[in-house]
This record gives C-alpha cells, sequence and structure tokens, in this order.
C-alpha cells in the first residue's frame, strides 16, 4: 500500500500538503475547501498521483488546523472545528491549552487513522456494489446525495435544499451535453461550455469571505498563551479512549454519507460524547471528552467522504467536491473500474492519508505554537494577497477572463446566501452532481421509453429513494421539534 | 431577555416589503421567473430525434422547485421571522466598489494593474497605513504570483499596459 509513496517527489508533496493544509487550516474562513480549490490550478504540473495526494493532504492536515485556532481563539478554524470550540477554549482559559491542544491533536490522529482503514476496506466493497448500478441507479443515488444536503450542518433544511437546486441549476448552463442545445448562454460565447467548478468554489468560499471579513474588521480575538502541546495524561486516556473510538466510527459513517462531511460528524460526534459521559455537566466547561469527542469525528469524517467519492464519484463533502474535480481534470473517472484496473493509484492515495494523518499529528504536536501565530498576520494584509491569488488561480485554468468575473459574482452571491441564512456547501456538492443528476434521468427515461413509474421496479434505485424520503423527512422532524425549518 | 427577543424579530413590525424575508423571497422569485421564461427560448429537439426529454425541461423542473420552496419559506416565515441583520458597513460597500474597479481596469487597462489597484484600495480601507505593506499587498506580492504563474505554470497572461511591458 505505501509503495508508490517511496519517492522523495511525492514525499515532498506530502510534506508541503500537511504543511499547506495545516495553515489554512488555521486561519478562520480558509480551509481545506478553498485552499484545495485555490491550489488545483497548481497541480496540473504535478503527475495525476501527486495531484490527488497534494489535495488529500490539504484535507486532512487542515481538517485538523482548524482546532488550533478554536481552542486558542475561540474561532473555529474550519466550520468542522466549530463544536472544539466549546470546551477547547474554556479548558485553554483555564491554562492547559496544551493539555486542550494534546487532546486534539491525539483524537484527530486516532479518527484520521482510524477512517483510512474503514476507507481501505469499505472502498472496494462500495465499488464492487457499483457494478450492478445502471443509470436508474445513479440517479436515485444521485438525488439520495442530495437529499443529504438537507440535513448539512444546523442551517435550514429547506434553503439547503435551494442552494442544492441552485447549483444543479448552474451545471446546466451552456451547451447540453446529449443535443449540444445552448442553455443560459445569452449569446456570450464563453458560457457555451459551461460554468467552471473552480470559479465558483473560490468565488462561494474565498471571495465571500473576503467580504465577510470586511465587515468583522472591529472584531478583536482574545488570544490564549500557549507554551507546548501536552500528550494527554493516563487519566485522560482512561476518560477518552471509548469517546475517541466512538467518535471515529460516528464520524467514518458520517463521512461515508453523500454530501455530509466533517462538520456535520464534530457536531454529532460531540453530542454523543456528552450524552454517554459520565460527567456530561462538564461539558462547555472545559471536558477533555468534548474536545476527543468533536476532533476525533471531525477527523474520522475525512477518510469516510473519500469512500463515495472514489467507489462512485459522489462527494462526500464539500473538499472532497474538490478533490473529485482534481480527479476528473487528471483524467481519472473515479468508480469500480478505478479500483480494478488502477489499484497503485488508490493504494499511493489511502497510503498518503495514512502518512498525513501522521504527519499532522508530528507537526501539530511540536509546531502548533508556530502555527497559531499565522492568525497574527492581519486581515488587511492577508486578504488583499489571497485575492491575488485566487484572481490568478481562477484564471490560470482556462485562461479566460469571464472566468475570474463570474468568480467575482459568486463571491458576492455567497456573501448574501451566508448573511441570509443559505449554506454555500450545497450549491457546490448540487453543481458537482447536476450533470449525473441529468445525464442518469435522461438516460433512464430514454431505457423506461418515458415511463417514469419503472424506477420503482429496480431495488436499487427504490431503496436510494425511500433513502431520499427519509434524508428529507428527518431533518424537517428535528428541525420542527428545535422550530427550525427555515 | 424580552428585549434580545424584540431586537431579534424586530423585523415582524415593518411592512411586508421592507422585511429580509420579502426581499430574499422577491429576489429569488424575480430571478427564477425571468429564467423560467427565458427557457421557453431555448431550442428544441425535432421529434424524430428527440430521444427522452427536451433539454429545457430540466432547467425548468429545477426552476419550478427553487420558487416552490421558496414560496415554502417565504410563507413559514410569518409563523417564524428571521433574525434581523446588522446594517452592512462601510468597509464592505468600498470592498464591493474595489471588485468594480477591478473588472474595469482589468477589461481596459491591465490584470495586474487590477490586482495591484484593489490590493492596495482594500488594504487602505481595512486600516493598513504603513507604506511598506501596502507596497507588499499591491506590488511586491502580486510580481511574485505573476512571475510563478507564467514561470511554472507557463501561464500567458491577458495582454495590458503593464504585461506587455514583460512579453514585447
Amino acid at each position: 500500500m505505501m509503495a508508490p509513496l517511496f519517492s522523495s517527489k511525492l514525499l515532498l508533496v506530502l510534506l508541503f500538503g500537511t504543511l499547506f493544509g495545516l495553515v489554512l487550516g488555521v486561519l478562520p474562513g480558509l480551509g481545506p475547501t478553498t485552499g484545495g480549490a485555490l491550489i488545483l490550478p497548481f497541480t496540473m504540473t504535478l503527475d495525476p498521483l501527486s495531484a490527488i495526494i497534494l489535495l488529500t493532504s490539504i484535507y486532512c492536515a487542515g481538517t485538523y488546523g482548524g482546532a488550533i485556532t478554536a481552542v486558542l481563539i475561540n474561532t473555529p478554524g474550519t466550520p468542522a472545528a466549530a463544536a472544539t470550540c466549546l470546551d477547547g477554549y474554556p479548558l485553554a482559559q483555564k491554562g492547559e491549552a496544551g493539555r486542550a491542544l494534546g487532546m486534539a491533536t491525539v483524537s484527530s490522529t486516532v479518527g484520521g487513522i482510524f477512517s483510512v482503514i474503514v476507507l481501505v476496506f469499505f472502498a472496494p466493497i462500495l465499488a464492487n456494489l457499483a457494478y450492478e448500478f445502471g443509470q436508474p441507479e445513479y440517479f436515485a443515488l444521485a438525488i439520495f446525495g442530495l437529499t443529504m444536503l438537507a440535513s448539512i450542518g444546523d442551517g435550514s433544511p429547506i434553503k439547503n435544499l435551494i442552494a442544492g437546486a441552485f447549483g444543479i441549476l448552474i451545471s446546466t448552463v451552456g451547451k447540453d451535453f446529449m443535443t449540444s442545445i445552448d442553455r443560459f448562454t445569452y449569446g456570450i460565447n464563453e458560457l457555451s461550455v459551461g460554468i467552471g467548478f473552480i470559479p465558483v468554489v473560490v468565488g462561494l468560499f474565498a471571495i465571500s469571505e473576503m467580504l465577510t471579513q470586511s465587515t468583522l474588521l472591529d472584531q478583536v480575538f482574545k488570544r490564549v498563551a500557549l507554551k507546548a502541546v501536552k500528550l494527554p495524561t493516563k487519566d485522560d486516556y482512561k476518560k477518552t479512549w471509548k469517546t475517541i473510538l466512538r467518535s471515529s466510527g460516528i464520524g467514518s459513517f458520517i463521512g461515508v454519507l453523500p454530501a455530509e462531511g466533517g462538520t456535520v460528524a464534530s457536531l454529532i460526534g460531540y453530542s454523543e460524547a456528552k450524552r454517554f459521559s459520565k460527567n456530561p455537566e462538564e461539558f462547555g466547561k472545559g471536558s477533555v471528552e468534548g474536545i476527543a469527542g468533536a476532533e476525533a469525528a471531525n477527523n474520522a469524517a475525512t477518510g469516510g467522504a473519500m469512500v463515495p467519492t472514489l467507489a462512485l464519484g459522489i462527494p462526500g463533502s464539500a473538499t472532497t467536491a474538490v478533490i473529485l474535480t482534481g480527479l476528473i481534470i487528471h483524467g481519472v473517472r473515479p468508480g469500480p473500474d478505478l479500483f480494478k484496473e488502477q489499484p497503485e493509484f488508490l493504494y499511493g492515495i489511502f497510503g498518503a492519508m495514512l502518512v498525513a494523518n501522521i504527519l499532522f499529528f508530528i507537526f501539530g504536536f511540536f509546531g502548533a505554537k508556530i502555527f497559531a501565530r499565522i492568525t497574527l498576520v492581519p486581515n488587511k494584509i492577508l486578504w488583499p494577497m489571497i485575492f491575488a491569488v485566487s484572481v490568478c488561480g481562477t484564471y490560470s485554468l482556462s485562461q479566460s477572463i469571464i472566468d475570474v468575473w463570474i468568480m467575482l459574482f459568486f463571491g458576492v452571491l455567497g456573501f448574501f446566501m451566508r448573511r441570509y441564512g443559505f449554506s454555500v456547501v450545497p450549491v457546490i456538492i448540487g453543481l458537482i452532481l447536476g450533470e449525473l443528476v441529468e445525464g442518469t434521468l435522461r438516460q433512464s427515461i430514454v431505457i423506461f421509453d418515458g415511463n417514469w413509474l419503472m424506477f420503482l421496479t429496480r431495488p436499487i434505485a427504490l431503496t436510494f429513494f425511500i433513502l431520499s424520503l427519509i434524508a428529507l423527512a428527518f431533518p424537517l422532524i428535528r428541525s420542527k421539534k428545535n422550530k427550525k425549518i427555515i | 431577555m424580552n428585549n434580545v427577543r424584540d431586537k431579534k424579530r424586530a423585523n415582524k413590525s415593518l411592512p411586508f416589503f421592507f422585511r429580509t424575508e420579502f426581499k430574499v423571497f422577491f429576489t429569488i422569485i424575480l430571478v427564477s421567473t425571468i429564467l423560467l421564461i427565458s427557457t421557453f427560448s431555448f431550442d428544441t429537439v425535432p421529434p424524430i430525434l428527440n430521444r427522452g426529454i427536451q433539454p429545457a425541461t430540466f432547467p425548468k423542473g429545477l426552476l419550478v422547485l427553487i420558487i416552490v420552496l421558496t414560496s415554502i419559506i417565504y410563507y413559514l416565515s410569518f409563523k417564524r421571522p428571521w433574525k434581523k441583520e446588522k446594517n452592512l458597513p462601510k468597509p464592505f460597500f468600498l470592498t464591493i466598489i474595489s471588485f468594480v474597479l477591478f473588472i474595469i481596469i482589468s477589461k481596459t487597462l491591465d490584470f495586474f494593474l487590477a490586482i495591484a489597484v484593489l490590493s492596495v484600495f482594500v488594504s487602505y480601507y481595512w486600516g493598513e497605513r504603513r507604506i511598506f505593506y501596502l507596497l507588499l499587498v499591491s506590488i511586491i506580492f502580486p510580481l511574485v504570483v505573476f512571475i510563478f504563474f507564467e514561470m511554472i505554470l507557463g501561464l500567458r497572461f491577458p495582454p495590458g499596459i503593464i504585461t506587455n511591458l514583460y512579453y514585447y
């Protein structure tokens, strides 16, 4: 499994990816999704394996990096670290920042490694199952993935669905792939090839975040001093080992579900840690179990999210949508054939994720203090620089200035979406699944000779439709309980 | 406690067209309707070549879905109004203006000049006054990015008054 990694070039890529991922994770507002999208154009100079290893190591390290900021300045570096703030910061305020970060580092590493094992075992099984899938089954699966958007984060299910539908709508811009008829191009030639993934992702994540930062200039972070990261004590391990294992399982499972990701995993991991804890009253006041529950789960979601991405070509999270784009750009088609034809490529990815988890443990343990200092770079210097990289990166993929304007448009749109409670993640998932949904639907209709009811005669498709109904009903019931449908 | 709730729900007492919910609902419905109307002008495939559905059918379905879901969230907002957002500060509008400036300059003068102008503009209005840092974000860093993309990725940037100096 590790053989492809024994090359100095791949190890260098892995090292750079892990360090870059940590920096991205530490900086609030950036993160592995934005960072992955920004670095995607640079991967064009690399071979496919190096490119995907770079993206996956950014994913693993970036997810962990969010915990450093969560513990030290009470601001999650990534959305997946939001639950870590709840106990990480209070514990740091008690003068135990090193202990909090030590627990976050250990549980993240265990969660990450656990999820790679899940990936190694389950991805091939899922890929084998996918051989049974025809167009109707893929359509039903994509619908299931989209309905899962309803339960992303703590946002409104209906708003998430609107955002997802909007993402699919964006994918219809350009020439219709079956008939070559222009749709929503309005005579603009550049639009006939469609709207690229990178301008939308960079716009929705990086540029909209830049606009958000422009509204937070008077925000002052209260930083907690960190002397050194401390490994958890025997008592801490005794208290948390069950939580770490449980959250690793939860995170891996949530990650496997299409469209879900680290944010949902960490929230569930945290709440389950509290439910099973002997001392639930300590949660929110600096409980190490709370940190372990959230961090093991969000890092476990990384390997889990790679399962549907590699086995089915359905992204398990926003960042894996970027990785999926990377695979497609480099001519690698995810799915069952990939497992059959290029096993060494997949083993390279599995091995890289395993090594990335070990590397971020080492960097996190010895370098958290240095990484924390990155947050000292003022926004008034950092964001104009990120803008320059965003613009050049977006331009570079198709060398089109229209892409840069599209990026700015989606930046403004993303800002207002977030302001009014619409998550931008469903747009990304919708955009990447759009072609699959429409393509498989239209081909299924041809197969069924226009009889839509034939979908119900296919057992696998029917199962996914039932799961979709459950996926839609669950957040609505939960929201009704919490009175948060809108 | 009541004060907080009143503040959050202050929207409720405004006329309906001033409420955030209505503005969002109206914008989405307006844009979706315009797009929906435009789908009727898509070319159609002759029946003999048509397999399955027409190219306009799928986007039409999506737009109808968006309109229906938006109507539902608007209806639900009567029962539970959205919390009121803070007014947007001046730097936000200045950042938006800098985007417009970027588009105008990149289209008419030069791509890199546009990046430099935006960077110095944003950095200054976000509070940076030190000349070195203003130079860093507006000239030094974009130059490094330019050289990196040009040398390593072999990218050719669009022609302009400054970029041409490098290329010719």
